[in-house]
């Protein structure tokens, strides 16, 4: 009561109200630290560990009707270390001389297939409105009122508890065990921490396992809150809890708790007080809904750029890394010429007897499919520049895809502008906002560059969609975000068939553009800066502008994209199309299959739209036995299977960064070539025939 | 006697690049031991497969008669093998303290650490000194006595010492050898990987000379002039071999 007294009964209860939400950004703030300094690995996994925790608890609680021991017992203290155990000996241990980059990858890659995995072996399938309760009885019926002017319910009181508990216990860990020492050392050097006697294999399991339990203690904690048990909801707080780790630096436990607090606290004032200052100020009253949503990437985004400390917490080398062999070139490897022409025939072909077979044959939802195949395709070219070209890691791609998307149907909207003309300005204003949005990121480097886009990709989805101007607002919700089809003079392209022509239209012609880019005075200056940037800007190149240049290309051709996927589904449909965790899985999908070519980008299209019905509904059966009863009885297989198998496929990136599809064709290549090879010599060296004619040549 | 180190025909290298071919060379106990050659000719990589960081691809690694082969690091550590490698050796984001005792805990137990540390601490005050700040803050010469003062606190059988005089001031490398020397009165044996001769020569008993990732010449200090092994340094620069 003095409390409320002294500071005023709404600020106490703001404040209060605040440190729930606050400690549950602490407690997986908490836990991105400790998996971070004790592995190195910028985890964004971590929220897929949390949410298989929770999944088997909720299953467990509800399904199977166990007791809140047994069910904590099981998914927190065994499932979560050996999902700890197993991540670490099958994929991080290889992965630890990779770079950084290399490792985000892998962990976004996890990030799509942990959840989806999971579902399946289990038979989980979130249900909207079923939440698990907390792991005390009447968690959250209880209330507790310690100061009067707010009633803390058990759960939240748990989690509070919890959360100090954690970072003490860490800290002690960390300050005073050989164990805590070790796990410090091995992240720097694993090889110099063996060479003191320590075994670094076993240290590096224990730190997986230890921090897969805290994931998996947050997960089940927190999930009480969640109206449905979804994994990108988990996806979700990672970032804000990263933006709370910032805070510390993402190395330090007390400060990550502050952080967590902190936003708790400052996201409960902007709510209590924002709606009260717009009565008086209607200058605030457009954004009071948006600004509390939007603080932690915010906060994110600013600490990444204008704090250079933050950034400066990267991880030392290793000073024994020159043991290992040397890892393979970041510059963009050339292709023969016979590969390139074989590519080409080869595509020409291919596209010419599909194209033939959909025309003639395809059903309308077929058709579909494959119209939004080539235009994924064309939306995908955008991460062959940033990624495949620049050697950015960008996770915004679907904001800016949105913000193509958008522009055509306010354009068309309000203003009954052609929607042609309006996917070009679209691509055109993707362009300036990833230009400007790479103009305060252009320095950072690595792993910083696509915490900050996805900082963006956050902020994007919880302001600027709800935006009238952006999103249309409330009308929106309830009407949808309707565009019409375009007409070219006497051409209707609200035909199915006519429309696949202008995507193909469109992504031919974005394909050269991009070829010539790359082959270009642009992409040799993007591959040299992926080779050394030190050298490069010896020689005078400006890694500033050529960034700049490549986020605004890879802006123009994502808004071009999203634009045309937005014509031809008739609506943006923001949420299934281009919310941020939607986005991570074309990442995934093109640098899995092949981030620096053109085929890369095809491949990824059709594997997006093209995989779940040919390969996991068996249509390819079908066509096999030229009979669809005749499919096998396996078939359909849950269409998760598409983000298991290609969210596994970025492991290889640290190996093979060109992607497997590009790697295995080069490999192909290169054999068929040394076959040849074989085959020119052996017929050169074979002796005559012993009937064949004695020339002068053949006398030696 | 059974030698403390044993490479038998040993060849190794980095994936696609060979750098040692059928290299044997033995290290008694006590003994010290100077590999010479110029830049580039294996000697680093020598000093590694002696310490389990490279597994031979060819040839056998035996340490105090017990056969190591493709064995961690970690179990040559424990075997009495030490390596302080060329570069940086130590832990840059641990402090000088937590250096110490990360080495301490592994080799002394809890119980020893604090005596060790203290031990550490009084041979090399300027580390005391400064035992809260992070190693990797610390000068070259400073790092380089921090993981002398972890050797020198727990003698090792064998220590392999890498190019420990590089980049540092003539004064510390003096410091470096003397601390040496008396690692060796007390029975440690040494494999002493230098480019600059004359203190290697001047602690050692024999000499192995390394060029193109072979054995060129072994021998005993007194036989090995530093005329000869200068004349050597010529050859890989270009020269006529020695007659």
């Amino acid at each position: 009561m003095v409390l409320a007294t002294a500071l005023g009964e709404d600020l106490s209860r703001a404040f209060l109200q605040g440190l729930p939400p606050g400690s549950v950004y602490a407690l997986i703030a908490i836990g991105f630290v400790l998996a971070y300094k004790t592995s190195g690995v910028f985890n964004l996994a971590f929220g897929a560990q949390a949410y298989v925790s929770a999944a088997l608890y909720f299953q467990a609680r509800l399904e199977w009707g166990w007791g809140i021991l047994p069910a904590l017992l099981v998914s927190v203290f065994i499932l979560a270390p050996v999902l700890g155990l197993i991540l670490e000996r099958l994929i991080f241990r290889h992965l630890r001389t990779s770079s950084s980059v290399a490792k985000l990858v892998v962990a976004i890659g996890l990030t799509v297939a942990i959840p989806s995995l999971f579902d399946v072996l289990v038979g989980f399938e979130p249900v909207a409105g079923q939440t698990p309760t907390g792991i005390i009885p009447g968690g959250a019926s209880v209330f507790y009122q310690p100061v009067g002017v707010y009633a803390f319910s058990r759960d939240e009181l748990m989690a509070m508890g919890v959360a100090v508990v954690v970072m003490l216990g860490l800290a002690a860990l960390f300050r005073f065990s050989g164990i805590g020492l070790q796990m410090r050392a091995v992240v720097e050097s694993p090889r110099m921490t063996e060479l003191n006697g320590i075994q670094a294999d076993r240290v590096s399991a224990f730190s997986w396992a230890l921090s897969s339990v805290f994931a998996g203690l947050a997960g089940v904690l927190i999930a009480p809150r969640f109206n449905t048990l979804a994994a990108p909801d988990f996806f979700n707080l990672v970032v804000v809890a990263i933006a709370a780790a910032a805070v510390g630096r993402l190395i330090s436990l007390p400060r990550a708790l502050a952080g967590g607090l902190g936003l708790g606290v400052f996201i409960a004032f902007a709510n209590t007080f924002l709606p009260e200052w717009a009565l008086s100020y209607p200058i605030l009253a457009p954004i009071q809904d948006n600004v509390a949503p939007a603080v932690p990437f915010l906060v994110l985004f600013a600490l990444l750029v204008l704090w250079p400390a933050v950034r400066a917490t990267k991880e030392q080398a290793d000073p024994l890394s020159g043991v290992d062999p040397p890892p393979p070139s970041l510059a963009s490897h050339e292709r023969s010429a016979g590969l390139t022409v074989a590519t080409r025939v080869f595509a020409v072909v291919f596209f010419l007897t599909v194209g033939l077979v959909v025309f003639t044959q395809a059903d309308v939802s077929w058709l579909f499919l494959v119209t939004q195949s080539v235009i994924l395709s064309t939306l995908f070219l955008s991460i062959t520049v940033i990624t495949g070209l620049a050697g950015q890691i960008s996770l915004c791609q679907g904001s800016f895809a949105a913000i193509g998307g958008f522009t055509v149907f306010q354009l068309s909207d309000r203003y009954g502008m052609s929607v042609l003309v309006a996917a070009l300005i679209g691509a055109a204003v993707a362009a300036a906002c990833a230009a400007l949005l790479s103009l305060p990121i252009r320095r950072l480097g690595g792993v910083w560059v696509a915490i900050a886009t996805l900082a963006f990709a956050f902020f994007f989805d919880a302001v600027m969609v709800k935006l009238p101007w952006v999103g249309g607002g409330g009308t929106s919700l309830l009407q949808g975000t309707r565009v019409p089809r375009p007409t070219i003079g006497p051409w209707d392209l609200g035909n199915d068939k006519a429309f696949l022509v202008l995507a193909l239209v469109v992504f031919v012609v974005a394909s050269l553009a991009v070829i010539q880019i790359r082959e270009g005075t642009t992409g040799r200056t993007l591959r040299a800066l992926r080779g050394s940037e030190l050298a490069s800007q010896s020689i005078g190149i400006s890694p500033a502008r050529s960034r700049v240049m490549a986020f605004a290309l890879s802006g123009f051709l994502a808004g071009l994209g999203g634009a045309m996927l937005t014509m031809h589904q008739e609506n943006v449909n923001y949420t299934l199309n281009f919310s941020p965790f939607a986005a991570l899985f074309w990442l995934v999908l093109v640098v899995s299959l092949g981030s620096r070519t053109v085929e890369g980008a095809a491949q990824a299209g059709a594997a997006y739209a093209l995989f779940e019905a040919i390969v996991l509904r068996g249509a390819v059966f079908g066509w096999i036995f030229r009979n669809t009863d005749r499919i096998p009885g396996i078939f359909p297989i849950s269409p998760k299977w598409r983000f298991i198998i290609f969210g596994l496929g970025t492991i290889q990136f640290a190996r093979h960064p060109e992607g497997l599809v590009e790697f295995n064709t080069r490999r192909a290549h290169r054999r068929a070539e040394a076959l040849m090879a074989r085959l020119g010599r052996s017929r050169a060296a074979s002796p005559p025939e012993p009937d064949a004619p004695v020339t002068e040549e053949s006398v030696p | 006697m059974t030698p403390i180190l044993d490479l038998r025909s040993v060849s190794a290298g980095y994936g696609p690049f060979h750098a040692l071919f059928d290299v044997s060379l033995s290290v008694q106990p006590g003994e010290a031991v100077a590999l010479l050659g110029a830049n580039g000719v294996g000697k680093t990589t020598v000093a590694r497969v002696a310490t389990g960081l490279i597994a031979p691809s060819e040839g056998s690694v035996w340490v105090n008669g017990t056969e190591m082969t493709g064995a961690a690091t970690f179990r040559f550590a424990r075997a009495g093998v030490a390596h302080a490698p060329e570069g940086r050796s130590v832990f840059a984001t641990l402090s000088v303290e937590e250096n110490l005792r990360l080495s301490f805990r592994q080799s002394k137990g809890r119980r020893g650490v604090a005596p060790a540390l203290d031990q550490a601490f009084t041979q090399f005050p300027s580390l005391a000194r400064r035992r809260r700040m992070l190693a990797g803050d610390l000068s070259g010469g400073e790092q380089r006595m921090l993981s002398m003062a972890r050797v020198l606190v727990e003698a090792p059988r064998l220590l392999v010492a890498d190019e420990l005089s590089l980049g540092l001031a003539p004064i510390i490398v003096d410091e470096i050898y003397n601390d040496l020397a008396r690692l060796r009165s007390e029975g440690t044996a040494l494999l002493i990987v230098e480019q600059q001769i004359s203190h290697a020569l001047a602690l050692c008993d024999r000499v192995v000379l390394l060029e193109h990732g072979t054995v060129i010449w072994e021998g005993p200090t007194e036989d090995a002039e530093a005329r000869v092994v200068a004349k050597i340094f010529d050859h890989a620069a270009g020269e006529e071999p020695p007659a």
